[in-house]
């Protein structure tokens, strides 16, 4: 199969459905199912089959449209439209069908409408999320589609490894997990390393608790991080890999479980992809619920069965990884980047966001804010930008006090700091990490003593137990915290919570440990007075 | 030479061991497949016993302390049966944010059961998840495996109370 082939399997795909100039999509990801999005959807089918041949529309379930705080939602899109050309409605109930049915092609309802020109989705710019929320993530046709698989079969057919890795390395993506590596770089050394049997995982266990972007991405648009993994594959010489996926996602598991299926029947995955020599097998592992299996040696013991327990590197898993062997291992959005990069080239994706973090980044907004949801901006974006204008500000007339990102290795950051701009070093600077992309609101309400003494409790019941500083020390600063918070602590006390803080940072065997004392550090640096008055008499 | 060992019979005639042994077999009896045989014990009994346990590691010839080790270290593994309802309240950070903390208390006090406890009456079991990832929905429990968001501790109650 070639490019031309493919283009015209699209061309196929898309002509089945034009006889429909309208569809009903429906938010299918987890989020709106559980405000009752499954009901909706049989209800529209329903009123949809009354009025059967005069509409010219059909329903669809759909991906994460982002804006979870107004689920369910329902777009109405003419066929081949983009979300933001669609009239789009919220909290919508089975009740609402027949009048959303009656309303396609003509007026549409207002006592329902969420308007698409909110900032919420003009200022964002979709380059992972491109498809999801448009394409039904049980159909490896409806991927074709809208152009997947072509990047894989463009660098399977007309490029090397080599030319493979030259766009990944010219695009400057850093890995979306956490840590910021180059990707382009990470894939080159692991394809130097000599070795017949190479694998590739996706690191889908998504632990920091309040991120919800690799969820998203698996339930929304599968395929693509199929895509990827596989391009990845192509470009360092590996014929297998593993998707860990934790097991708290039961709709991304299934979704993913189709979708491999699908994908080798179509020839994507398996042995001959694209009837070309080249052959990918991918498998995927459950989690069990251990928050240090998202580090990457900690995930490969998981793999093969043992305590998810990291250990000490180099070796690197790119020399040494899963059973020993060469391993490429980045997370889902990292992965689900490669075929647009593969598609229009590095350079293109090098031209969006800032000098050192290129292309866009997905945030999971949460907490104290008025929309809650998935949003993806170009890097460099103004984290302002973000609460203030996509993400609505604080509702019940409440002050901003502290945004958290990075999960429980990240910090918290303060109003006066809003306007620098979210990429990876500038958010080092304040003592916080990008992390995977959760961002957690807090108005002024929170108890920044009580923020600190959450994570430290989330780090001392996730801490492996391998190494001593994080082990021991966790409990020892929890305890700290603790007392501190009840009003039982002195000043010693936080003397000492201080300096544990740094002895944990600087010998834990990895990043739990590491960056364990990071929410205290950053919610001293910024919030020192809260600390303070908590304190009893010296 | 190798020692071929023989695996160990089926530990009863229940016909979920036979779908514990198809995950094992596909596996080829790889040490490797130990944590996904474990999550089809418990997907076929709902916790892991002592019985399957020895099971598991004479069919993959892993030592007891090496099955009891993994089955301990992870979470989701469970060692004791939970009760006929199980209501997970995610503790993630938005959700304590919103008061994930005062659902906990708050089924503490009506039903006198804490996180990983279940009633005398065998009626419910809490746990606790560390984000079941529906972050805008918070706070978010998961009650008999059916997400519920944005929940009080009020429209929690009544829900638990209903339950049979």
């Amino acid at each position: 199969m070639n490019l031309d082939d493919l283009a015209e399997l699209a061309e196929g795909y898309r002509a089945k459905e034009a006889g429909n100039a309208y569809e009903a999509r429906v938010c299918m990801a987890a989020s709106c199912q559980s405000s009752g999005a499954p009901a909706v959807l049989t209800a529209l089918t329903q009123a949809l089959g009354e009025g059967e041949g005069e509409t010219g529309c059909k329903v669809k379930g759909v991906g994460c449209m982002g804006l979870c705080s107004a689920g369910p939602l329902v777009a109405i899109a003419p066929q081949g439209a983009d979300l933001m050309g669609s009239t789009l409605y919220r909290d919508v109930k089975p009740e609402d069908a027949a009048d959303i049915m009656a309303s396609v092609g003509g007026a549409p309802l207002e006592r329902l409408r969420c308007p698409t020109d909110q900032p919420f989705f003009a200022r964002q710019r979709r380059i992972v999320l491109e498809n999801s929320g448009i394409i039904d993530p049980d159909s490896c046709k409806g991927y074709v589609a809208v152009g997947g698989y072509a990047a894989l079969v463009q660098a399977l057919g007309e490029m090397t490894p080599a030319e493979v890795l030259r766009e990944v390395t010219a695009s400057g993506l850093r890995g979306r997990g956490g840590g910021g590596y180059p990707a382009g770089l990470k894939w080159s050394t692991v394809a130097k390393v000599p070795g017949d049997q190479k694998y590739v995982i996706c690191n889908a266990d998504e632990g920091d608790p309040g991120a919800f972007m690799d969820r998203a991405v698996l339930e929304s648009d599968p395929h693509r991080v199929l895509e990827g993994m596989a391009i990845a594959a192509y470009a360092i010489g590996a014929s297998k890999g593993y998707l860990y996926v934790r097991a708290e996602y039961p709709l991304a598991v299934e979704r993913l479980t189709t979708a491999i299926r699908k994908a080798k029947r179509s020839g994507f995955l398996g042995a001959r992809i694209a009837e070309t020599s080249f052959s990918f097998e991918v498998e995927i592992r459950l989690g069990a619920g251990a928050f240090v299996c998202g580090e990457e040696t900690a995930l490969m013991a998981s793999i093969e069965g043992n305590r998810g327990q990291p250990r000490p590197r180099p070796p690197y898993p790119a020399e040494s990884g899963l059973w020993g062997c060469p391993t490429l291992i980045n997370n889902v959005e990292t992965f689900a980047n490669i075929a647009p990069i593969i598609r229009n080239g590095g350079d293109w994706f090098a031209a969006i966001g800032t000098e050192k973090s290129k292309g866009t980044k997905v945030f999971a907004l949460a907490g104290t804010i008025a929309n809650t949801g998935l949003i993806e901006v170009p890097m460099g974006t103004r984290l302002r930008d973000i609460i203030e204008a996509i993400g609505g500000g604080i509702p019940g007339g409440k002050a901003f006090k502290a945004v958290q990102t990075g999960g429980p290795s990240g910090g918290c950051i303060p109003e006066t700091h809003l306007d620098i701009p979210v990429d990876y070093d500038s958010l080092k600077t304040l003592g916080t990490i990008m992390g995977s992309g959760g961002m957690i609101v807090m108005d002024e309400t929170a108890d920044m003593v009580d923020v600190a003494r959450y994570f430290m409790e989330f780090c001392m019941t996730e801490s492996c137990g391998k190494c001593i500083p994080c082990r021991a020390g966790t409990q020892q600063m929890h305890a700290l915290l603790d007392s501190i918070a009840r009003g039982r602590g002195t000043r010693q006390d936080l003397a000492l919570l201080e300096e544990l803080c740094e002895v944990v940072q600087a010998t834990s065997l990895c990043g739990l440990g590491q960056t364990a004392p990071n929410p205290v550090l950053s919610t001293l640096k910024y919030f020192r007075e809260e600390y303070e008055a908590k304190l009893s008499g010296t | 030479m190798t020692l071929l060992q023989s695996r160990p019979p089926l530990p009863s005639d229940d016909k979920r061991w036979k779908l514990v042994n198809a995950t094992m077999r596909r596996n080829g009896y790889a040490g490797h497949a130990l944590i996904e045989t474990l999550h089809s014990v418990q997907d076929a009994f709902g916790f892991l016993d002592e019985t399957a346990m020895r099971f598991v590691a004479g069919s993959l010839d892993l030592s007891l302390s090496k099955v009891f080790g993994v089955a301990t270290f992870y979470h989701l593994f469970m060692l004791k049966p939970k009760g006929r309802h199980a209501c997970v309240v995610c503790t993630g950070t938005a959700c304590y944010i919103k008061g994930a903390g005062g659902l906990v208390d708050a089924i503490q006090e009506r039903f006198a059961v804490g996180p990983g406890e279940t009633t005398e009456d065998n009626r419910l079991s809490v746990l606790i998840a560390r984000c079941v990832g529906a972050c805008g929905l918070a706070p978010a429990v998961v009650l008999d495996g059916a997400m519920q968001g944005k929940q009080t501790a009020q429209q929690l109650m009544t829900r638990l109370e209903r339950l049979d």
